[in-house]
Formats: structure tokens, sequence, C-alpha cells
């Protein structure tokens, strides 16, 4: 176990060193890109510009830069950002990070158990006109683009229906922490938990179908049955149990992915504050620090993620676990 | 060709290890799989040299290691008088034409989207024989060969059941002319009755063709039927080696002798002497100290676990590796 | 033994529809099995041999299979049984092991667990009970320290010791039958003799009834009582056992036996093959589906489908037109076939 860990934190250290070093060369050779310009303000003279880049060691050599940014990153976390001087990059990450966290898991609990329900009822009703029938709806589900169904959403429950019953509890786009009012906290992110789910609903009812249905051949099935064991018994604890392995490798990473970031454009359809949303902003105005903040945050949550996987695969399956 | 008492093939101290890595960043070497540990066996021209000998005995780790599909880990092997244990792959591509592997999977082994005529013809492309027209002609012929008709040409492997699989398999195998035919499990994956043709096409071939074969197989029946000599492997040693019927009348090991009382008799009338082994194959990983056979050995006293009994010869052309030989003749 | 015996097959016939026809997988197969007796069934892949074993367990259950036939047992015919009646007879009074004990026992359950399961399902044992019933049960199939084998999994077993799990678990509750598919083909020589030789032992101290289906007649003349031949899904030849090595009566058995290389008789120049492949199970010869292969072959074989029946003494039934006493002169004629 202690290898493993080991292992694994050498590997994020490898991993977040790589993307960052590929994030800030891009960012040098993103062709109008000039934080000097940025920071100077409108028309600003030759001179204060040299002065600017002084002052933000713009001047020095790019490897000499890269090491300061991430002495302001890690050591004394007072870097801040250059589009919106005095706004401090890592208080920024850990305050929208919450945001972020509560729609992917919300997202991810309706995702999980409406996607086991459908692979599952589609696999036991193989044969009967409902199985082509949910696993068209699951293609459905993964064909609609999430930003437009999103905008769809806001438009039902924010414009055309807001004044029927239906929809008159949905409030203003934005967020209420949870701390502060749980209720609110749920009304806000009810719709965009919805939309995010959709796709993955979609895919994970497709994979454990044919998982369900691959299983479903195994000898061991076979044995479970000849055991005199109810098909329910034989379907949860054997068949769903097996099948179970992929579907809890493939969310941890969907997870990661998500938590890291990827839920990007669901938080800027509904406007919510997560670090997807600062993301976009920050590669809106090329933001240095915030982009090379977000990008970390975001490797370091899937490395976690895969670390997390690893471990549950382990947990779930004996014969990858260590002897 | 060479002299014909010299052996076609001569593998001697033959070892291959496979290490087992584990580590933090850097991987080390933590253990090794004693897959092949010191053999020696010569392949007489002609013959056929039956190899024996249950699961992970390294019997086909061994064939793999003459035909060099894995580099060894210690040893030599001459194929007609030349060292072929140290080539690499270039200079290995001629020989490949010489020797020549039959696999056990009929089903595996042939790439099911490739026409059988592509199958068989593609070493010939490969090694650059003959004119496209020839190539069509010899494929032809080796169609027949085999028992199949020139009429299967177009056709893909999904279309022919096992038996007919493997013959397409021995047809590919045979494509060089080659003298040494390396056959791992040729007839385990197939059905009794199919079994006995490939067999008997097996022999029809040598008989025409005057190959030397390695029979590699677990099927002591098998085994006995095709083979000439036999020689029995156990935790990557070869533990005893005579003639065909030598080994069955009289076997010196008592794995030979377990081995061959454990297959059971198409005949409820016979009454044998039943000889069950007990317990499993030990770890090839810690090989048992001594006489790697000893733990399970009813004849085993003090010295099989410390001493490791040599091969030594104890009648004319067989040879044993046992501290308690049986069957001797007085 | 008490008149009626305790599994009766009566004329099971199995076959499935596909795309490209029927396949016609067990047709018309009858046979009895009787308490305390080892019942071997012999056939190649194809033969409708562990199709037949699969459906005494109704365990079928591809929606384009069609049954037709009985299946006695005890008095009841399990093909009319409901599925969930039928679970009472599964693992309870019928059981069954199969051949891949690699892959017949799932991998992320512990190997106690597994027979507990059964247990606890049948038996309405505590889960202490279970466990040391599956303590005994491991012990008795010769597994060293069960006490400290029973939480591993089956990946940490070799492939004889779970075969021996799956056997255990196979008795766990004292079944009638036990159904075996071809227990012993995927094991090495030396470890099929430990569990041939565990199975007969068991056999005798359960009293249990076995169903042996192989490919391997030398398995069944070591363990079988009674044996019949299967080829393209029927019953060709069925016989005690040794009447069915002294004087087997069909070419086809014929042919199997002179296919093998024995290791009790000198060695043979050549052995003799069967010529030719098993026909299609989508469109069987008309007549005997052996004609095709057979070198006795004439006009009445394929006019005419040869019904199962003693022709050459009571109780040794076989499916071939000719007589028992041409039988005899064509087989001492083809002396490879001896």
């Amino acid at each position: 176990m202690l290898t493993f860990v080991i292992r694994r934190m050498i590997a994020t250290v490898f991993v977040v060193f790589t993307i960052t070093v590929l994030v800030f060369l891009i960012f040098f050779h993103t062709p109008g890109v000039d934080p000097a310009r940025k920071l100077a303000g409108r028309n600003p003279s030759p001179d204060t510009i040299k002065a600017i880049k002084h002052q933000y060691g713009l001047d020095r050599p790019l490897p000499v830069q890269y090491l300061i940014l991430m002495k302001k990153l890690f050591i004394s976390r007072d870097l801040t950002s250059y589009s919106n001087q005095g706004q401090k990059v890592v208080p920024e990450i850990v305050a929208a990070t919450p945001v972020t966290l509560s729609l992917v898991l919300g997202a991810a609990v309706i995702w999980v158990v409406v996607s086991i329900l459908m692979g599952v009822a589609a696999a036991v009703l193989r044969g009967t006109i409902f199985d082509p029938m949910l696993m068209v709806l699951a293609l459905i589900g993964i064909s609609m683009p999430v930003f437009w169904l999103g905008e769809m959403a806001n438009l039902i429950t924010q414009d055309r229906y807001h004044d029927t019953f239906l929809f008159s509890w949905v409030p203003p786009l934005g967020y209420t922490p949870l701390t502060q009012d749980p209720v609110m906290w749920f009304k806000h992110l009810v719709i965009p938990w919805l939309v995010l789910s959709v796709l993955y609903i979609g895919l994970y009812a497709r994979v454990l179908r044919a998982d369900l249905l691959e299983t479903e051949n195994e000898d061991y099935v076979r044995t479970a049955r000849a055991k005199g064991l109810s098909e329910r018994r034989v379907l949860l604890r054997h068949t769903l149990r097996t099948s179970m392995i992929s579907f809890v490798s493939l969310f941890g990473l969907d997870f990661g992915v998500l938590v890291g970031g990827g839920a990007l454009l669901v938080e800027v359809v509904f406007a919510l504050p997560g670090v997807g949303l600062l993301t976009y902003q920050s590669l809106i105005s090329l933001d240095l620090p915030v982009i090379m903040a977000t990008v970390i945050y975001g490797a370091i949550f899937i490395v976690i993620a895969n670390a997390v996987v690893d471990v549950g695969y382990a947990w779930l399956d004996p014969r990858v676990r260590p002897a | 060709m060479s002299d014909p008492a010299a052996p076609l093939m001569r593998a001697r101290g033959v070892r291959k290890y496979f290490p087992i890595k584990r580590g933090v960043v850097f991987q080390r070497e933590v253990a090794r799989v004693h897959a092949v540990d010191d053999v020696d066996l010569d392949l007489m021209p002609g013959e056929t040299v039956g190899l024996v000998g249950e699961s992970g005995c390294g019997k086909s780790t061994f064939g793999r290691c003459l035909i060099r599909l894995h580099d060894l880990t210690d040893g030599t092997i001459e194929f007609d008088g030349q060292d072929i244990s140290t080539l690499d792959r270039k200079q290995m591509r001629p020989l490949r034409r010489e020797i020549q592997m039959v696999f056990q999977d009929p089903y595996a082994s042939l790439n099911p989207r490739k026409r059988v005529g592509t199958i068989i013809g593609d070493p010939l492309r490969i090694h650059g024989v003959g004119a496209r027209g020839d190539v069509n002609k010899r494929v032809q012929e080796l169609l027949e060969l085999v028992g199949l008709s020139p009429e299967h040409y177009n056709r893909y492997p999904h279309e022919f059941s096992g038996g007919q699989r493997q013959r397409i398999g021995v047809a590919r195998a045979l494509a060089l002319s080659p003298r040494l035919i390396i056959a791992d499990e040729p007839v385990s994956a197939l059905d009794v009755s199919i079994q006995a043709q490939v067999v008997n096409l097996l022999s029809d071939l040598q008989d025409d063709l005057g190959l030397t074969y390695l029979f590699i197989a677990h099927d002591l029946s098998v085994v006995r039927h095709v083979s000439d000599r036999i020689a029995v492997m156990y935790l990557g040693k070869i533990v005893e080696l005579a003639p065909a019927e030598e080994l069955y009348d009289r076997p010196i090991h008592p794995y030979s002798e377990a081995l061959l009382s454990a297959v059971p008799v198409p005949d409820p009338d016979v009454e044998r002497e039943r000889i069950v082994l007990q317990g499993d194959v030990p770890s090839p990983i810690t090989p048992p100290s001594g006489c790697r056979f000893h733990p399970r050995c009813r004849y085993a006293t003090d010295i099989c676990t410390t001493t490791e009994p040599p091969l030594v010869k104890h009648a004319e052309q067989h040879l044993a590796a046992c501290h308690h030989p049986l069957n001797l003749r007085s | 033994m008490s008149g009626a015996p305790l599994l009766e097959v009566r004329d099971l016939s199995v076959s499935f529809r596909t795309q490209d026809g029927t396949v016609h997988a067990v047709d018309g197969v009858s046979f009895t099995v009787n308490r305390g007796e080892v019942l071997g069934i012999v056939g190649e892949s194809g033969s409708g041999k562990s199709v037949t074993a699969m459906t005494l367990m109704r365990l079928i259950l591809d929606q384009n299979a069609v049954f037709s036939g009985e299946v006695l047992f005890q008095g009841r015919d399990l093909m009319q049984l409901s599925q969930g009646d039928m679970l009472q007879v599964r693992g309870k009074q019928i059981s069954m092991i199969f051949q891949d004990p690699m892959t017949s026992l799932n991998p992320v359950y512990r190997v106690g667990w597994q027979i507990d399961e059964q247990l606890r399902a049948h038996e309405g044992l505590s889960a202490k009970q279970a466990r040391r019933r599956t303590l005994e049960l491991l012990g008795a199939v010769g597994i060293p320290n069960p006490e400290a084998r029973i939480d591993d999994y089956p990946h940490q077993f070799s492939g004889g010791m779970r075969q021996r799990v799956m056997i255990a678990m196979g008795l766990s509750c004292n079944p009638d039958v036990l159904i075996a598919d071809e227990p012993t083909t995927a094991l090495d020589v030396t470890i099929q003799a430990q569990i041939l030789e565990l199975i007969g032992n068991l056999q005798r101290e359960f009293d249990s009834a076995v169903v042996l289906i192989t490919h391997d007649l030398g398995v069944v003349a070591e363990v079988a009582d009674r044996v019949a031949v299967m080829y393209a899904g029927r019953i060709v030849e069925y016989a005690e056992v040794g009447e069915l090595f002294r004087g087997p009566q069909h070419p086809y058995t014929w042919g199997l036996l002179g296919s093998i290389s024995r290791l009790d008789r000198p060695r043979q120049r050549r052995l003799a093959a069967i010529s030719g492949q098993p026909p299609s199970l989508i469109s069987l010869p008309a007549g005997c589906s052996f004609r095709p292969r057979c070198p006795f072959a004439f006009d009445r074989c394929r006019a005419e489908r040869p019904a199962l029946e003693a022709r050459s003494g009571p109780g040794h039934l076989d499916a071939c037109l000719l007589s028992a006493d041409q039988k005899q002169a064509r087989r001492a004629a083809t002396p490879e076939a001896s």
C-alpha cells in the first residue's frame, strides 16, 4: 500500500510538472499575448510597460519566470491575477471548489442510480421491445450537447414556463452555499444536476447493459444458477456485482475529470461560480496565473481520481490485489 | 544434408528464466520463474521426439527456445552444426525456413481476416521464394498434401472445422519445406476422431518428406503413438529420456511411472495399479531443493531432498534423473 | 433398488432456432439413472451431451430453444416445473459441476462464501452452521488446511483445487444426482486421476447417482457403470460398461475406440481415424446420421433412421441397422477397429 501511495505521489508531481510547463510554454507562444500590456491599462507609454515588465519579472528568462510563478503559487500563495489585479488566485480556487463539488456530486448520484436502473432493466428485458427503446433513449441522451441542453433548460425554466406552477420555484441563475441555505442550494442545483447527468446516464446505461450481457455468459453465472439461486440473486450478487468493476472504474475517471474542471460548460450556462467558470473566464482573458492554477487543480484531481479508481478496482476485484 | 549420425538439432544446458519485477520507480528483479532449467536434448534427422509433461513444466517454453521465439537465459542450441543460440532476428531469418512451428489452437493461430491461400502462401512471399504464379501453385500442392482441396484456396479460416484448420496450420508450416517441425500440442484442441486424422497426417508427411518432429503434448497416449523417443519434463527439467516403447514398458523415474499410470485406459477389464500423486506441482519460482519431484514422490528419501540427481544413462538410450531408479534390469 | 429409476429421461429433444435454420442439438434421447450408479455419456463436441446435461438442470435460458420430452425425477417431470419450483431441485436434489474450474467460480467472492451461499439457499442454515459445514466439505474433498483456505479467493487456488471446491459445492446439499460435465478435461492427467478418485469415493460415500459427461472413453471405462455414446444429438449405443468395451455394436463406437492410441496395447502403425467431419446439426443427413462417415453403410441406412434397440442382447442397445452377426463379421474384418 505504501509503495502504491509513493508511486502515485511521484506520478502526480510528474504529471503536474509536465502540464504546467506545457501550459506555460503554450501561453507565451500564443499570438497577441502580452501580460504587461494588459497590466498597464489603456494606452500605456513604453516606459510604463517596461516598468511593469520589470516589476512582474516578465523581462527575465522564461525558466526563471516559470519558477517565480510556481513559487508564488505553491509557496507564498500570493499569486495575483493579471487581468483583475488584487484578485488572489489561490483563495479564488478554494472558494470555487465547493461549488463544483456540489454540482458534480449531485449529478453523479443521479447518473449512477438512473444508469444502473436503465442498464439492468435493458439487460433483463432483452428480447422485448423495451431493451431497444431504453438504448435509443440512452443514445439520445449521449447525443445532446450539454450546453444546448442547458440553454434549453434555462429557456424553459427561467423564461417560457417560469410563470407556470411547474417552474415557478426555480430561482434565478446563480448559487447559494449549502451551509447558508440548504433548500436554496438544492433549488439552484437541481436543474444543472439533471442537465449534467443526461450524457452520463446514456453512456453508463449502455456500458452497463453490454457488460451485464457479457457477464451473463460467464461460467460462474451458470454455476450460480446451478446452485439453485433465484434469478434476482444471480443478477444482483453475481452478474451485477462483477459488471460493476468496469462501471466503477469508468465512474472514477469521469468524476475526476468533472471535478477537475470538466463541468465547465454547465457552470457557464447556469452561472455557477465553480472552477469551470473560473477556467472559462481566465481563458477568455488569457490570464496566465488563473489558467495555471486551474490546470494544476484539475491535474491533481484527475490523478487523485485515478488513484482512487485503482484502489476501488482492487477492492472490487480480488484478483488485482497485491499478494 | 550432412552426416546422418549427427543430430539435426542439439540443445545443451538450455535455461530460460522469466524475471518477476517489482519496485517503486525502478523495477528490480525479485524472483524468477525457472521455466526451463538446464535441458539437453538431441533431435536426430528423421526422428520424432515426444516432449511430455504437465502444464507449467516448461515444455512449450523449451520448444519456443529452440526456434528462438524466446531468448535463452543460458545454454546453446545448434541446428545442423551451426550455433543459433546467439543469432539476432535477421541472422535467424534463413533458419526460419528450416524450422517451423505448428501451434495448439487452430482457432487462434490463423489470422481470421486472411484467406487460406494467403495464410499458407505468406511464408513463401515473405522469404521471397518463387514468382507469383509459383506461389499459387505451391499453395495448391500444399493444400492437397494436407488433405484439403485446392478449392479451399479462397476461403476464410472460420469456414473450416478445427481439424481442417489444423491442416491449414500444417500446410503453412510446410510451405518452406522445413526440415524440423516443432509441434506444440497440435492435436489437443481437437476431438478424438479428428485427432487421429491429424496424427496420421503428420506421420504420413514425415514418411514422405523426411521431416524431423519435436512433438510437444500432455497426452501420453498420443505422444507414445507418434514418437521414437520421449522426454518427460517436470518443473523445467528433463527427468527421463527413453525410446517410446521402453519408457512405457519400463519407466525408470517415479514421475514417469505415475504419469503413465494416471492415464485412463479405455478398457474396464484392465486392472492396473493406479498411482495417484498427491498435491499439485510446486511453483517454478521456488522449485524444491534436491530432486524437484521429491515432495510428491513415494520413494523419496533424505538424499532426494538435498542432492539433485543428474540425468544418467541406465540402459541403451535410456536416461533418467533419479536416486531411486525403478525397473532396472539387473 | 426400488423399482423406478431415480432419474428417467424420455425422448428428450432440444433444438435452437437460428437465422441459418433449426439446430437439432439433442434429438430423442432417452436414458435412466439409478441410485448409486454412474452413467457415462460419451461424445465429441457437438454431440449434444452438454446440452442434454444443461437441459436436465433446466439451465438453458436461450429464448430460441425448443424442448420436448420428459425428465422424470422422483415421479415429477422437471420439464413441466415452474422456474420457482426448479430452484428447489437445482443445487439441492440435482447439482452440477462444470468443465473449466478456472472460470466456474465467481472471481470476486471467497470460496467459502460461494459454498455457504448454496447451503444458505437450500438448507436454511445460519451463517455459523453454514461455515462449519463448508469447512467439513472442503476437508472431505481433500483441500489441505481448510480453515486457512476457506477465506481465499478462487484465483489463489490451482485448477485441481478449484475443481475440488466445485465438487464440494456440488455435494454441499447431499444431492441425489450429481451431473459432472467434463469435470477433468481442463486438468492435467495426474490431477485428473486425483479428481476421478475423489468423485468415485464421494459417490460411494454419499450414495448419489452420477451422470458423467466426457469425451474420453478412458475416463468412462474407469468410472462409469453404464455408458451412452452420443453422436450428432442422438444416443447411438447404450450399454453396461463392460459390454460396451468388450463388444461395441455401433460403427461409430468402433471408430472412437480405434481413434485413440492405447497405452495398454502394443503400438499400432496407424490410428483408425474416422474419415470426414461430423454433420451439421442444421441439416442432418436422412436416415442414420453417421452414414456419410460409416464404412459399412448400405442402402437402408439412407432411407431409415435406426432406432435405439437391443440387437445383440438384452440391455445392450444400439442404433445401427446391421444385425449383430453382420456387425461381428465386419468388425472382425477390419483389424484396425478391434
